[in-house]
């Protein structure tokens, strides 16, 4: 019980605000990786990046999936005491968390509408690591070229192809984050 | 000192959380505008409403903050909103682009190249390109939805007929990596080739009119024109007069009725910058700011030069 109530932001207005300034410096600029060391400790298997980047963006207004094995009653009380976010299946969720294994297959995520392409989902990949080595990024937010450990290529190419629709990314691990909007072109290095 | 009876930066963490998921969205669909649910701000509609929701959602008590209002630090717009978030989020303002985090701007692009990690928050009016082609949100929104831009190509190609030129000089319309149109907000066009590969992020936040958008850094972000009626990023053929740029966007200020003007750099931090490093120009010998000369003639206060 004490797990479930501890753990969150202990000064939230100023915590989150750092928090979402990683979280934006991210989504911003493709291939670069963030850290988000904080006072946020969610319950394993959640990350502490995941964790806290949920707890700076999901509200109750922000229907959450948990993917496999992070289904846990722990994460769900946490994540329910800490953000009020409401647990749903992948096709209504606004956040989805889990492995990139656990994710598939995507096509059950949101991708917008071409009136609302901001309405799509944003995913959340726990991975093992993070670097700046792998796939060969480009596009809006990146001075020519970056590179970024991803778990595959194709589903991401086949998600930038059809931007302006198209889920964004998040990629966690430990307490490192990077981000991976729709409008980033991902090649095979 | 920060004001206590307010959160951190004046909103509640519900609305910062609804505001930053519509920033992310924004940046993540470049020029795309994001409906978000504006809040009513203790300053009227008008004012930058939009842009200090922006602002207050991306502050970080270790941010240094600069407002500019029409390139000046010192107009009633500016002070006012710089005040605000001193007061309510106990963050540093500075009047250096070079030393600022976050700059909140209203219809000018510092003259000095911004920076990777600064971040640019535009005051919007009326974020909708189409709009005034185009009065119904319906078909606006159908129009962006199916990239069907040719009434703004005509609204261009209607000004050549009538002017010889595109007449449009501020909020220029512009396409944003090739998808989406977008207002850049009422800057001049001669600060529309900056928007284009900045290493800064550009945020945009219309608060009446309840909309978001961004242009992430490194973005490609092109003025719409005709081949043969290239894009002209004009200015006034003229030197500051205070510290004699050639390459700054510059302010004409009429100084008698007799025909007698003068020509002043818009943004007061670039100028002053120039004049404290000797630069001078044709009335520069008298060490007093833009703004100071204008005041002097409507009255507001003492002249304190001999052009006076």
């Amino acid at each position: 019980m004490t797990a479930t109530l501890s753990g969150g932001f202990r000064d939230a207005p100023t915590q989150s605000a750092r928090a979402f300034r990683a979280i934006l410096d991210a989504l911003s600029r493709p291939g670069t990786i963030q850290t988000l060391s904080g006072p946020v400790t969610p319950p394993a298997p959640l990350s502490q990046a995941a964790g806290t980047l949920l707890l700076t963006l999901a509200d109750a207004t922000t229907p959450l999936h948990l993917a496999g094995d992070l289904d846990t009653p722990a994460v769900r009380d946490w994540l329910t005491f800490h953000s009020g976010a409401p647990l749903v299946g992948a096709g209504d969720a606004a956040f989805a968390v889990g492995t990139w294994d656990a994710l598939l297959p995507l096509s059950r995520f949101f991708i917008g509408t071409s009136e609302y392409p901001d309405r799509a989902a944003t995913l959340i990949v726990e991975m093992q690591d993070l670097s700046p080595n792998g796939a060969r990024l480009s596009g809006p937010g990146i001075d020519g070229h970056a590179f970024l450990s991803l778990p595959e290529v194709t589903a991401f190419a086949a998600n930038h192809r059809l931007s302006p629709l198209g889920f964004d990314c998040f990629l966690t691990a430990g307490d490192r984050l990077a981000g991976l909007p729709r409008s980033t072109r991902v090649e095979a290095a | 000192m920060t004001d206590q009876s307010y959160n951190f930066a004046y909103l509640d963490e519900q609305t910062k959380r609804m505001i930053r998921r519509a920033i992310l969205k924004a940046v993540a669909v470049p020029g795309y505008q994001v409906p978000f649910a504006s809040r009513e701000m203790p300053m009227p509609y008008g004012w930058g409403t939009g842009g200090v929701q922006v602002t207050a959602a991306c502050l970080m008590p270790e941010d240094v903050l600069k407002v500019i209002d029409q390139g000046a630090d010192d107009t009633t717009n500016a002070v006012s909103i710089r005040k605000f978030f001193q007061r309510t989020a106990g963050v540093a303002t500075t009047e250096a682009t070079s030393e600022a985090t976050i700059i909140q701007t209203r219809h000018r692009i510092p003259e000095q190249a911004l920076t990777a990690g600064q971040i640019l928050v535009y005051q919007v009016p009326i974020p909708e390109p189409l709009r005034f082609l185009e009065p119904r949100e319906t078909e606006t929104r159908k129009m962006h939805s199916l990239e069907e831009y040719g009434l703004m190509h005509v609204k261009l190609y209607e000004d050549i007929a009538r002017h010889g030129s595109i007449a449009t000089a501020y909020a220029y319309p512009v396409k944003v990596e090739g998808r989406y149109v977008m207002d850049p907000s009422p800057i001049p066009k001669f600060d529309n080739p900056k928007l284009s590969d900045s290493p800064a992020l550009q945020l945009f936040g219309a608060g009446r009119e309840q909309r978001i958008y961004a242009v992430p850094p490194f973005t490609r972000v092109v003025s719409l024109d005709f081949d043969d009626h290239p894009f002209d990023p004009s200015k006034a053929p003229h030197d500051c007069d205070l510290c004699g740029a050639s390459e700054s966007y510059l302010d004409e200020v009429i100084t008698d009725d007799s025909g007698g003007r003068m020509f002043v750099c818009s943004d007061t931090d670039f100028c002053r910058t120039r004049r404290e490093a000797g630069h001078a120009g044709r009335l520069g010998e008298a060490q007093f700011s833009s703004k100071k000369i204008a005041n002097s003639f409507e009255g507001i206060c003492p002249p304190t030069g001999d052009e006076a």
